[in-house]
């Protein structure tokens, strides 16, 4: 299928037995770290919308990226995925590691990466296709070889999507409501089998209820992948995350776990941004 | 104190509307005065004969325009063949690489390629081919034509896959599906139906071409197949027809007239329908 010096899929726990040979890592891993970046910046022309990150985000965690408007919270979000790549005028520097391997370096092979790391947008983006075909499209295309209805079911019971449609597989995906669209996107990048999540307010565009099924769901995915949720909510951040990452101006303020970064911040912007001083 | 200014304003609002209205009107008249005159002129003309039968000799009456129409969908679907798949790619690619230099000189080369009068792309046709193969040939005239549409399609394209939502592809580029996977698998047969009616908006505009083909394609009173002989169009017969001094040929010029003004009135529509039947689905 695709030839790239791309390490094997593999859950975390078995990552020091796979070092890539072609380009090791400047430091040591930490354990448990999944996606991490070094001095991470990127640029939309000369202005840095993401300035000189360090964040680790460790394996099967739920990492929330919190911070005003503008922050580069998105930007950062999908530079894990290079999806920077089609934003002309985007480029980054420094580094940003999946799996020790280095993600904007030569030997990393982005459609390879994209396979790995699943992405779920604000607003939800189904296919104009049936609800079936919007989970079995990407694998069938990326050559999947068993079975694609097992698959679909599988995927829609992991989103918590499949009692609502297994009656309707065949009907367009654009019936559904918003909440149940976004949990569709949710099956459609699960149905890859990717390690990480990466979701961009899912949020945003639902009402309540709709919300906290996908906060429900969450909860239930971190078991399996490693999400990181980008979020203008607080209140969700503090509900379904296990570590919280606060961005102010391009850069990280402060990251921790989110029962601290909520009541005893270090960082008095993190305080002011969390008491709603601004934002 | 209110009521005549109110009045005013009434007043001034209908005249405006009657203003608009007249000039809309205005607009569309000579539409109709064409069509009607054309119809009228040649309606009469026009039976099953006429559209199957071959030009008789000079001087003798009836016979029809059977090679005309054979010539004209000849050199379209020649045409048709250069510019669409040339046409389609560049589209393509200047609705992908929307900022690049490339992009920026292949737009303002497409557009001036539109500009270029159909008299020079006739000649320069016949540059191309007629004077390097030694003859006459609806290969020749088909280049002319394709040149001519090419623009169209190529901007037609560009525009319709502009507008093909950002976020659809997005999310198949998210899934690891290859950018040039998404283009094929997702781009282009969202914008299938767009793309289409730009083709037959190509068509419908080199229909009528008579310039381009006076050089190229020739004429030929003959029925001819064969992409490497002249062949007659009906622009062609139109013009020779109408400049003759035979009422009965300046007669079947009126003919000619309906029939391909009913061409090109049917790949409109037909392109319109197209637009707005055809659901996103792919």
């Amino acid at each position: 299928m695709v030839t790239t010096a791309m390490p094997q899929p593999v859950r975390p726990v078995r990552r020091e037995q796979q070092a890539p040979a072609a380009n090791p890592p400047a430091a040591p891993l930490p354990e448990t770290a999944h996606v991490r970046t070094d001095n991470f910046s990127v640029y939309y022309h000369d202005h840095p919308a993401v300035n000189r990150v360090t964040l680790t985000i460790p394996a099967g965690k739920v990492t929330a990226i919190i911070g005003p408007s503008g922050c580069g919270k998105s930007t950062l979000l999908r530079a894990i995925n290079r999806m920077n790549d089609f934003v002309p005028g985007a480029r980054a520097e420094g580094q940003l590691w999946y799996c020790g391997q280095d993600v904007y370096g030569p030997n990393c092979d982005p459609v390879e990466l994209r396979r790995r790391i699943g992405m779920v947008f604000q607003k939800p983006n189904p296919f104009p296709k049936s609800i079936f075909r919007n989970v079995a499209w990407a694998p069938k295309i990326n050559g999947y070889r068993g079975d694609l209805e097992e698959l679909v079911e599988r995927s829609l019971r992991q989103a918590a999507l499949w009692d609502e449609v297994k009656d309707k597989l065949d009907r367009s995906a654009l019936a559904l409501s918003g909440g149940q669209q976004q949990r569709l996107c949710i099956a459609r990048a699960i149905a890859m089998q990717p390690d990480v999540l990466l979701m961009d307010e899912p949020c945003s565009a639902l009402d309540p209820i709709a919300t906290a099924h996908i906060e429900d769901l969450i909860d239930q995915l971190k078991t399996q992948y490693t999400v990181v949720l980008v979020t203008h909510n607080m209140q969700q951040a503090g509900r379904v995350s296990d570590r919280t990452a606060f961005m102010y101006l391009g850069e990280l303020v402060e990251v921790d776990a989110t029962d601290i970064i909520f009541t005893r911040p270090n960082n008095p912007r993190t305080q002011d941004y969390i008491t709603g001083r601004f934002g | 104190m209110r009521a005549p200014k109110l009045h005013r304003r009434l007043f001034v609002n209908g005249l405006f509307r009657a203003g608009i209205y007249g000039l809309a009107f205005g607009a569309l008249l000579p539409l109709f005065l064409i069509l009607f005159d054309v119809f009228r002129k040649g309606l009469p003309v026009i039976d099953w004969n006429f559209l199957v039968s071959m030009p008789r000799a000079t001087g003798e009456t009836g016979g029809g325009i059977a090679n005309a129409i054979v010539g004209s969908l000849m050199l379209i679907g020649l045409a048709a063949a250069m510019a669409v798949p040339l046409g389609v790619a560049a589209g393509v690619y200047l609705s992908e690489a929307r900022k690049s230099r490339l992009a920026y000189f292949t737009r303002l080369a497409v557009d001036v390629l539109q500009g270029m009068p159909s008299v020079v792309i006739g000649i320069i046709a016949y540059l191309w081919l007629v004077r390097v193969m030694g003859k006459f040939t609806a290969l020749s005239g088909g280049l002319a034509l394709g040149l001519m549409m090419l623009p169209l399609v190529v901007r037609g394209t560009e525009e319709v896959l502009k507008l093909v939502p950002a976020h659809i592809k997005e999310a198949s580029l998210a899934l690891g599906v290859p950018h040039y996977r998404t283009v094929l698998r997702v781009i282009i047969p969202c914008g299938l139906p767009g793309i289409i009616s730009a083709v037959l908006l190509g068509v419908s505009r080199i229909a009528g071409e008579t310039a381009p083909l006076l050089f190229t394609a020739f004429g030929n009173r003959f029925l001819e197949f064969s992409p490497l002989k002249p062949v007659g169009s009906l622009p062609l017969t139109i013009f020779t027809y109408a400049m003759s001094p035979y009422q009965d040929l300046q007669a079947q010029a009126w003919g000619a007239s309906v029939v391909l003004i009913v061409l090109v009135l049917a790949t409109n529509i037909i392109s319109r329908v197209v637009i707005t039947r055809w659901k996103i689905q792919f």
